[in-house]
């Protein structure tokens, strides 16, 4: 956790080291999620790595940071063109971006300010049995990151209230809000999916096995909304099984949203993913966790990973030009703020960078019109959920207002998780979009759903009157918010790679998804952060690693 | 823990297994050496552990550190080192259950520990392991078990553990300890009437509302329909025991023969048998609880003797064998017989059995699961029980309408459950019988009066042809003397018992299989005439019956001679001790006995004909 504000302002440079050797296989710039994990798997593979961030901290777009950075990190000086263009080798101009817009605060800073964390990929937990454990574990990176569940569970604002999402057999059971139909037949549906789980697993793992359990073709080729249709799940069921544990992020009921549309194949791998989290770790409860002190944790972890293995790691160290090789018409190496020029076969830079094209050297590469995905940042007096620290909640589209046809997370996180002092609450919320308006419009009113504006000694004398209220306890308190919105770009490759930014998941499935291909670009041949590829501990035993709760 | 199949043992586990036996072997010899030449030092005491340590299943080992331990008690006299020796046998008890979580053998010593009461026990260490354990696997009876017998020793109030069995049913609903132990303290809070347990509506509603959020969640898992079958009883089952029947009935007049008024065919032998019949099964009749008047002159001390028996001593059916001295053989005289029985209350009818009954069924109507067969059974048994509840309403349409359906849903089941076929069989034989004679109209049309020459009239039913694979409403049936049950598929006869005037009965072309199933014909004394023709009695090797009877051959003097008498004829007594049994304790003029199995074997008909020295025709033929 650093000090220091974020990028643009740094000083001078007098202090800059001078790095030695001058020439490596790979370098990296920027210390985001992706480009750690690709630093820890360069280094794995036996490359020699220079890992170089501008920021005085890890992380970049996927960092943690001190609340009274947040502004600054999100709003950027623009930072001055590189002084130092003036070489013999032939550069371009590295320039960053912003990839924050529409930034909107409310609300006074809490104090005291500093005991917050924010995260910028929020909200996103992982899965107990995600890759992205598998990866920690195997790396050794778990030995530097602690987890808490998500103990209370995910909720579903249907109707106008918060329902909690049946998400077992046994909350199944308990759930008193389901009529006795409703139980039987999500739980029939449960049972049907986990038969074709095992029965794809046995299939997999011997060649043949109980083929009696798997669904059929015709049922994994439909989407998933039709298939829960025939399985006669109720309307508020689906919304459960379809945004709450499947993660639709699109109205499936829509005609127009065909590209968001979820097949029951793809569905039927989230909620296997969903089922084999929970009850993974004795000591985990629900089938999330979540990085004790912040996401940023996670690259850092990475990074320790990659510097065990030999890579070296300077931070406050911009970049401002990327070497070219005028004739093979390729990147060839990178000149750091210091003026020193390091040569390496392969450039990986986080996605704040833009490259310049090759071909047109000093425009800008056409952006065609970027997804997006609208954030909020939130901090509340008390929790959504009585006696629960963290919760996930999930807006189904349309559950706020005719128009939404996108579904909306919020995951709030306690003082149990380092991120805020004792008493209060960090909420998280996201939904993709397309525009600012409607993107923005969607967190305003899941905030005005959950919270209320009101300070706590003014609503004590309404509460009485307010007949909703009473039901499901007083709302939360809204101390402070911020909404924006942030580009999603995909990692590209070419001679400089580009890392995928933090997308509008849940969960960093598929940014690891791109980082691995981004790997097999790399080292075509190697395995990915292979199992011996951690650190020996005194204390290791990987395979029974469990977390803090 | 639960539903993880077995796996085939691999080759390398046999030799393991083998070195495994030996060591065994070895230790068990040294142990038992020990045990007997008492040697009860550190050493023999470590090898017993050793062995208990592997073997947790080996008792004599467990029994030799008892006598140890109090062999070694009696040399200690400091409290301290009275403590240490308990926790050195806790210790050995908890490594037993590590290896074998279920071990009666290791459970037991540490119950018999803490009843010897040396020193006070720690109830969070025992809490502490039957936590560790229960959290292994919450379907461990021993551990339910052990928590009881803890629960009691410590005089933990019972609320406390029915909370107890609710948050491991939270954890997990399939859990049958659980249900049963909830099923247990339930009972006995409403018993004791605890406050918040005065009133069995409003708990028993809340427990229904309680196991259908289960039964309806996962329909396939059994352990919660026990549970509600265990409610249904409750719900259903009357609060008292009534008499429902009894022969004669009450205040009626009886004779040897008469058209007018009953006729008894066994009081020509001077018997005459009073039955009575209850709706649930009840213990220790006799002359003080039941008042018997009578013109009839008969003995001071009437016997009231339970004529099908349980363990427990409870039986539905009584009779009493009065010996009458005074009657003139083919007299006309009439008799009155009058009953009272001292301490049955006057049943309270209340609604809220019928309307939660009422309730369950539409409920189970809308389980979508349409293909469960326990929900099918379950609405089939909550329709009969409305349908009991209403017959004593005498609502007979309603009535009508739930056994057609509780009908319905048993063939369906027969169908869908194979391996239970039998069961559903009896139970909609059991049905059937309810519809045939639950009102005199309905019994109309199998009744008769059938005139015998030098017999007296006799009351004739015959239910032929029905598919019956049991008996029951037998209190419906307790004046008939004649009973035609030929061409059903009667596996049993229990019940029969019941009919202490039947003198012929025809129970051709059935299924009995046994002698031991007709056991409840040597009950009833003026049985003359029997038809076993065409029956299955000898053609399975195997009588599964058999294995449900204690031993011939331990009890019953008159047995033993029957069987002296057979030696003598030859007979082999090991192989036909049930038919000796049998033809020893009937006493029959007529026996159809053709088209069975066990007529082709050797020295069968003998037998028959030297048990019963009374048989004028056998097969319709001649013999005496």
């Amino acid at each position: 956790m650093a000090d220091a504000p974020a990028a643009g302002g740094c000083s001078p440079q007098q202090d800059y080291p001078t790095i030695d050797p001058t020439s490596f296989d790979v370098v990296i710039c920027g210390t985001g999620l992706p480009e750690s994990v690709l630093a820890a798997a360069c280094a794995a593979a036996g490359k020699s790595v220079l890992h170089i961030d501008p920021n005085p901290f890890y992380g970049s777009l996927f960092s943690s940071l001190p609340f009274p950075s947040l502004p600054s990190f999100l709003s950027p000086s623009p930072s001055p063109s590189s002084a130092s263009s003036s070489s013999s080798a032939a550069a371009v101009d590295l320039r960053r971006r912003s990839m924050y817009t529409e930034v909107e605060t409310t609300g006074e800073a809490p104090e005291p300010s500093r005991r917050f964390t924010v995260d910028l990929v929020g909200p996103r937990v992982l899965y107990c049995a995600d890759e992205a454990v598998d990866l920690l574990i195997r790396s050794g990176g778990s030995h530097h990151v602690e987890f808490k569940s998500v103990e209370g569970g995910t909720l579903l604002y249907w109707e106008g209230g918060l329902y909690p999402v049946p998400d077992s057999r046994k909350a199944i059971f308990k759930d008193t809000t389901l009529q006795l139909t409703e139980k039987n037949l999500l739980f029939r549906f449960f049972k049907l999916v986990q038969s074709h789980i095992a029965a794809d697993a046995a299939a997999a793992g011997e060649g043949e096995g109980e083929a009696s359990g798997k669904l059929p073709d015709e049922y994994l080729d439909l989407p998933f909304v039709e298939f829960l249709k025939q399985q006669r799940l109720s309307p508020k069921m689906r919304a459960v099984v379809l945004y709450a544990i499947g993660m639709a992020d699109y109205d499936q009921d829509g005609v127009d949203s065909c590209d968001g549309l979820l097949s029951t194949r793809e569905a039927v791998k989230t909620i296997a993913l969903y089922s084999s989290s929970i009850g993974r770790f004795a000591n985990a409860e629900g089938a999330f966790i979540y990085p004790m002190y912040g996401h940023g944790e996670l690259p850092q972890a990475f990074c320790r990973c990659a510097a065990v293995k030999g890579a070296l790691y300077v931070l406050r160290m911009p970049a401002t030009s990327l070497l070219v090789d005028e004739d093979k018409k390729r990147y060839v190496g990178i000149r750091l703020a210091s003026g020193q020029d390091i040569m390496c076969q392969q450039l990986i830079v986080d996605p704040s960078y833009e490259i310049p094209s090759l071909d047109m050297p000093c425009t800008t590469p056409v952006s065609n019109s970027p997804r997006k995905v609208a954030r909020g940042i939130c901090i509340i007096s008390s929790s959504v959920k009585r006696d629960s620290s963290n919760v996930l909640v999930v807006f189904p589209p349309k559950s706020l207002e005719e128009e939404q046809v996108t579904a909306v997370r919020v995951l709030q996180l306690s003082s149990n998780l380092a991120v805020c002092p004792p008493g209060m609450f960090m909420a998280y919320l996201s939904t993709p979009c397309t525009d600012a308006f409607t993107g923005k419009k969607c967190i305003s009113k899941a905030i005005d759903a959950l919270f209320t504006t009101k300070a706590s000694d003014d609503l004590e004398g309404h509460s009485e009157t307010t007949s909703e209220n009473n039901t499901e306890g007083v709302k939360p308190t809204l101390l402070w918010s911020c909404v924006y919105l942030q580009e999603i770009t995909q990692g590209t490759s070419g001679t400089a790679l580009s890392c995928p930014m933090p997308d509008q998941n849940l969960d960093y499935r598929s940014i690891l998804e791109s980082t691995k291909k981004l790997f097999s670009d790399i080292c075509p041949n190697e395995e990915f952060l292979p199992r011996n590829s951690a650190p020996k501990y005194a204390d290791d035993d990987s395979d029974s690693s469990e977390i803090t709760r | 823990m639960h539903g993880r199949p077995r796996r085939p043992a691999k080759p390398e586990d046999a030799a393991a297994a083998e070195a495994k036996a030996a060591k065994l072997r070895d230790l068990q010899e040294h142990v038992l050496r020990n045990h007997h030449s008492r040697t009860y030092t550190k050493e023999a005491l470590g090898l017993s552990f050793k062995l208990l340590e592997i073997n947790p299943e080996a008792y004599t080992a467990w029994n030799y550190r008892k006598l140890a331990f109090q062999h070694n008690l009696g040399e200690l006299s400091e409290p301290e080192a009275v403590k240490s020796a308990i926790d050195d046998e806790l210790r050995v008890v908890e490594v037993a259950l590590r290896q074998n979580p279920k071990s009666y053998g290791a459970w037991y010593h540490r119950k018999w520990l803490l009843n010897q009461k040396l020193a006070p026990v720690d109830f969070k260490r025992e809490f502490g392991l039957l936590d560790k354990l229960l959290k292994m696997d919450a379907r461990n009876f021993h551990g339910w078990n052990y928590r009881r017998f803890l629960a009691g020793f410590m005089g933990v109030p019972e609320e406390e553990e029915l909370k107890y069995t609710m948050d491991k049913i939270s954890d997990n609903f399939s859990n049958y300890s659980a249900w049963h132990n909830r099923s247990i303290l339930l009972s006995n809070l409403l018993i004791k009437q605890s406050k918040g347990f005065e009133s069995k509506q409003k708990i028993f509603s809340e427990e229904f509302e309680l196991v259908i959020q289960a039964l309806f969640t996962d329909p396939r898992d059994q352990s919660g329909w026990f549970y509600h079958l265990w409610l249904l009883a409750q719900t259903s089952s009357p609060e008292n025991p009534q008499l429902i029947a009894s022969w004669p009935s009450n205040g009626s007049n009886c004779s040897l023969s008469s058209l007018n008024s009953i006729c008894c065919y066994s009081l020509k032998e001077g018997i005459l048998p009073i039955v009575l019949f209850f709706n649930e099964p009840v213990k220790g009749l006799s002359s003080s609880s039941v008042r018997l008047n009578s013109d009839l002159v008969v003995g001071k001390n009437i016997q009231w003797r339970p004529l099908s028996v349980t363990d427990s001593g409870h039986s539905n059916c009584w009779v009493a064998y009065l010996e009458v001295s005074n009657l003139e053989y083919n007299s006309l005289q009439q008799f009155s017989v009058e009953l009272k029985i001292t301490n049955t209350s006057v049943h309270k009818e209340s609604n809220w059995h019928l309307e939660r009954l009422s309730d369950e069924i539409e409920l189970f109507r809308e389980l979508p699961d349409d293909n469960s067969k326990f929900a099918k059974l379950t609405l089939a048994r909550l329709l009969l029980a409305c349908a009991a509840i209403k017959s004593r309403g005498s609502s007979l349409v309603e009535r009508k309408g739930y056994c057609d359906e509780a009908l319905g849903f048993y063939n369906d089941l027969i169908h869908l459950d194979p391996s239970h076929k039998r069961y559903y069989e009896d139970e909609r034989s059991l049905v059937l019988m309810d519809q045939l004679t639950c009102d005199m109209d309905a019994l109309k049309k199998y009744f008769s009066v059938k005139v015998l020459s030098k017999l007296a009239p006799l009351n004739h039913v015959q239910l032929c042809r029905l598919s019956l694979t049991c008996i029951g409403f037998a209190e419906r049936l307790l004046w008939v003397q004649m009973l035609d049950l030929s061409h059903n598929n009667l596996r049993s006869i229990e019940g029969l018992e019941a009919l202490q005037q039947l003198v012929c009965l025809n129970l051709s072309n059935n299924h009995i299989s046994s002698f031991t199933a007709l056991e409840p014909l040597t009950k009833i004394v003026s049985l003359k005439v029997l038809d076993l023709s065409s029956n299955e009695i000898g053609s399975h090797p195997i009588d599964t019956t058999r294995y449900i009877c204690s031993s011939p051959f331990s009890h019953k003097v008159e047995a033993c001679e029957a069987f002296e008498e057979c030696r003598k004829k030859n007979i082999n007594v090991e192989e036909f001790w049930d038919a000796i049994l049998f033809f020893k304790h009937v006493n029959l003029i007529q026996l159809g006995f053709k088209g069975n199995a066990v007529v082709d074997k050797e020295n069968f008909r003998t037998l028959v004909l030297t048990l019963n020295p009374s048989l004028k025709w056998l097969d319709g033929a001649r013999v005496h």
